[in-house]
């Protein structure tokens, strides 16, 4: 991030949105001015986030035409993304990823590595889940693109979302979106009896998956925070029904009461 | 990346046709190589035609009692054809061990086969590489080496192939069937397929301009029963192997009437075992009976300044491929 002049200095005014803004994140006086030296306007305004209102993230359902001379070897395609559908011109360089986060709004698809070695970025393309980063947009011509947007119906959450926030599988959250994409693909392929490299033997359907066997088929999404328990735990929970208790509970009333030291 | 045209043929001879018209030419399969190469601006093509989607998707029964496995089928539906699994476990097991199943699923066989060296010279431009840059000298040669080549290296190139499903295709003896552009086509035996770096490295296999893999054949069943892949990597799941074995063992009691046996990552190319096949033939499925294999397997082995732990590790590793094969019942 790039510090404006302006908020290079401690000394500059803040409007009074940033005021409010910094006293709601309970930041004062002298903390108010490290955290100003520290701080670009810019990234001020991301911690704001929660202060907008959600039609800040409608999608705009058309992508604004890029000057035909800012792209080499143009490609006409219509990209069918969550069951709607862009025409877009692309350059022939251009991946799936890039077309949906930059020209298209869909900012759920992280890049992680942008190499095929996190995972972050991963996608279901007709129904198989795929990397968006090694995907160039000219082959997906007539494939229905699934991404983590797509996958919620209305305002309910996939099973698969919700029970990574019931067994909180993440920290940090920017690989969430291609785990819950690549699980979502994971239980599909559990359902069709496919096999992995810990089956025992390869010869035999395997459709109840042991806890190794989602391991290994979780193994090209990254988690850097180091969430895997918990997203293993997530998965099994949808995966065979049966609600698993999350290995951590709130502490009740009488644990915080006790936990306090005494007057 | 560097720009290049993009071209979608709806067919065969339509990509042949494009594929013959310049040298910076490549077909794109499921990309999860290319691309990253096009990325780390070690490939640099003009053209790419895009291959992934023509008709060779299709696993069929061949007439001598074979498989075939289209070119443009993924990886993860070839594993798990019933066909493939019942009758070829190996190859199953050998595919499922590589990569993950997101590059699985994009990963087309006939770009599996082709795919390139993880050789670390290869990926880095600013150090030299035959395989890149035909002339720049081999960076692995005196350098970092420790996952290089133990045999049939030349001093141009010390690189290894990386394909899991490659050393199973190779213990299997399986062929690939290719086709061409005026329309006939050219069947070659899977130890042809891929070549020793000689003093042109830049070249994997010996297939040539204007030619397209249609599909790869696997002869009759021979190893349904026992079988093993045993990669042995940094991790334990999606990484490259630092060796492994594919085994396929037909036995008769304790006696082994038959055996199907390669290596990976310890040459330019799978390396098939058929002096350790034909010592095994009729020989009893024993501990020692194995390690003898093993030493067999290696006696030739010629270690670079960094890599002579991979004698000691294949050997194991070729050992417990067979024990573990064995022991199936």
């Amino acid at each position: 991030m790039k510090p404006s002049n302006q908020s290079a200095s401690s000394d500059r005014k803040l409007g009074k949105d940033e005021e409010q803004l910094l006293d709601d994140l309970g930041i004062f006086g002298q903390s108010r001015r490290t955290f100003l030296n520290q701080m670009s306007a810019a990234g001020i305004s991301l911690m704001a986030v929660p202060y907008f209102t959600s039609d800040m993230f409608a999608q705009a359902s058309k992508a604004p035409d890029l000057d035909p001379e800012s792209l080499l070897n143009a490609l006409e395609v219509n990209l069918k993304i969550n069951g709607k559908t862009y025409p877009l011109q692309v350059d022939s360089r251009m991946t799936l990823l890039d077309a949906l986060r930059e020209r298209l709004n869909l900012t759920g698809s992280k890049k992680g590595c942008d190499h095929g070695q996190c995972g972050a970025c991963t996608v279901l393309i007709d129904g198989k889940r795929k990397l968006s980063c090694l995907t160039l947009s000219a082959t997906c011509k007539d494939k229905e693109v699934t991404t983590v947007e797509g996958l919620t119906q209305g305002t309910d959450l996939h099973p698969v979302q919700a029970a990574f926030l019931k067994h909180d599988g993440f920290q940090c959250g920017y690989c969430t979106p291609g785990q819950i994409c690549s699980a979502v693909s994971l239980l599909d392929e559990a359902k069709r009896g496919e096999v992995s490299y810990v089956t025992k033997n390869v010869k035999d359907e395997v459709t109840q998956l042991s806890d190794e066997e989602i391991r290994e088929r979780m193994s090209g999404n990254i988690c850097r925070c180091g969430a895997y328990n918990n997203i293993v735990q997530a998965i099994q929970e949808v995966h065979s029904g049966k609600a698993e208790m999350p290995r951590w509970e709130f502490a009740t009333e009488e644990q915080l009461e006790a936990s306090r030291p005494a007057e | 990346m560097r720009p290049f045209q993009f071209h979608s043929p709806s067919n065969a001879a339509e990509a042949l046709q494009k594929h013959t018209k310049d040298q910076k030419t490549h077909y794109l399969g499921g990309g999860t190589n290319l691309i990253d190469l096009m990325k780390e601006d070690v490939e640099r093509p003009d053209h790419l035609v895009e291959v992934a989607d023509l008709p060779f998707k299709e696993i069929s029964k061949t007439a001598n009692g074979g498989l075939m496995l289209g070119a443009t089928l993924n990886n993860t539906d070839t594993a798990n054809h019933t066909d493939v699994r019942k009758n070829y476990p190996l190859l199953t097991m050998a595919m499922l061990s590589a990569a993950t199943e997101q590059i699985r699923n994009m990963a087309t066989n006939g770009g599996n086969i082709l795919q390139r060296t993880r050789c670390p010279y290869y990926f880095e431009t600013s150090m030299p590489c035959n395989k890149r840059e035909p002339g720049s000298g081999c960076g692995a040669l005196n350098g970092a080496n420790g996952k290089s080549a133990i045999f049939g290296w030349s001093e141009s190139c010390v690189a290894t192939h990386p394909s899991d499903m490659c050393v199973a295709l190779a213990a299997l003896n399986a062929k690939v069937h290719v086709e061409k552009e005026d329309g006939s086509s050219r069947v070659i035996p899977f130890s042809e397929f891929h070549r020793l770096p000689g003093d042109q490295p830049e070249k994997d296999t010996t297939l040539e301009i204007g030619e397209l893999i249609t599909g790869i054949e696997l002869p009759e069943s021979q190893f349904p029963d026992h079988y093993y892949y045993y990669k042995v990597r940094e991790r334990s799941s999606y990484a490259f192997a630092l060796v492994s074995a594919a085994v396929g063992l037909k036995l008769s009691g304790n006696t082994i009437t038959k055996a199907g046996l390669a290596i990976g990552k310890v040459a330019h190319k799978p390396w098939k075992l058929e002096k350790v096949e034909k010592f095994l033939a009729g020989k009893e499925a024993t501990l020692e009976n194995f390690e003898a294999a093993a030493d067999l397997a290696f006696e030739d082995a010629q270690p670079l300044s960094k890599n002579a732990y991979k004698i000691e590790l294949g050997k194991k590793t070729l050992v417990q491929a067979l024990v573990r094969a064995a022991a199936r019942s």
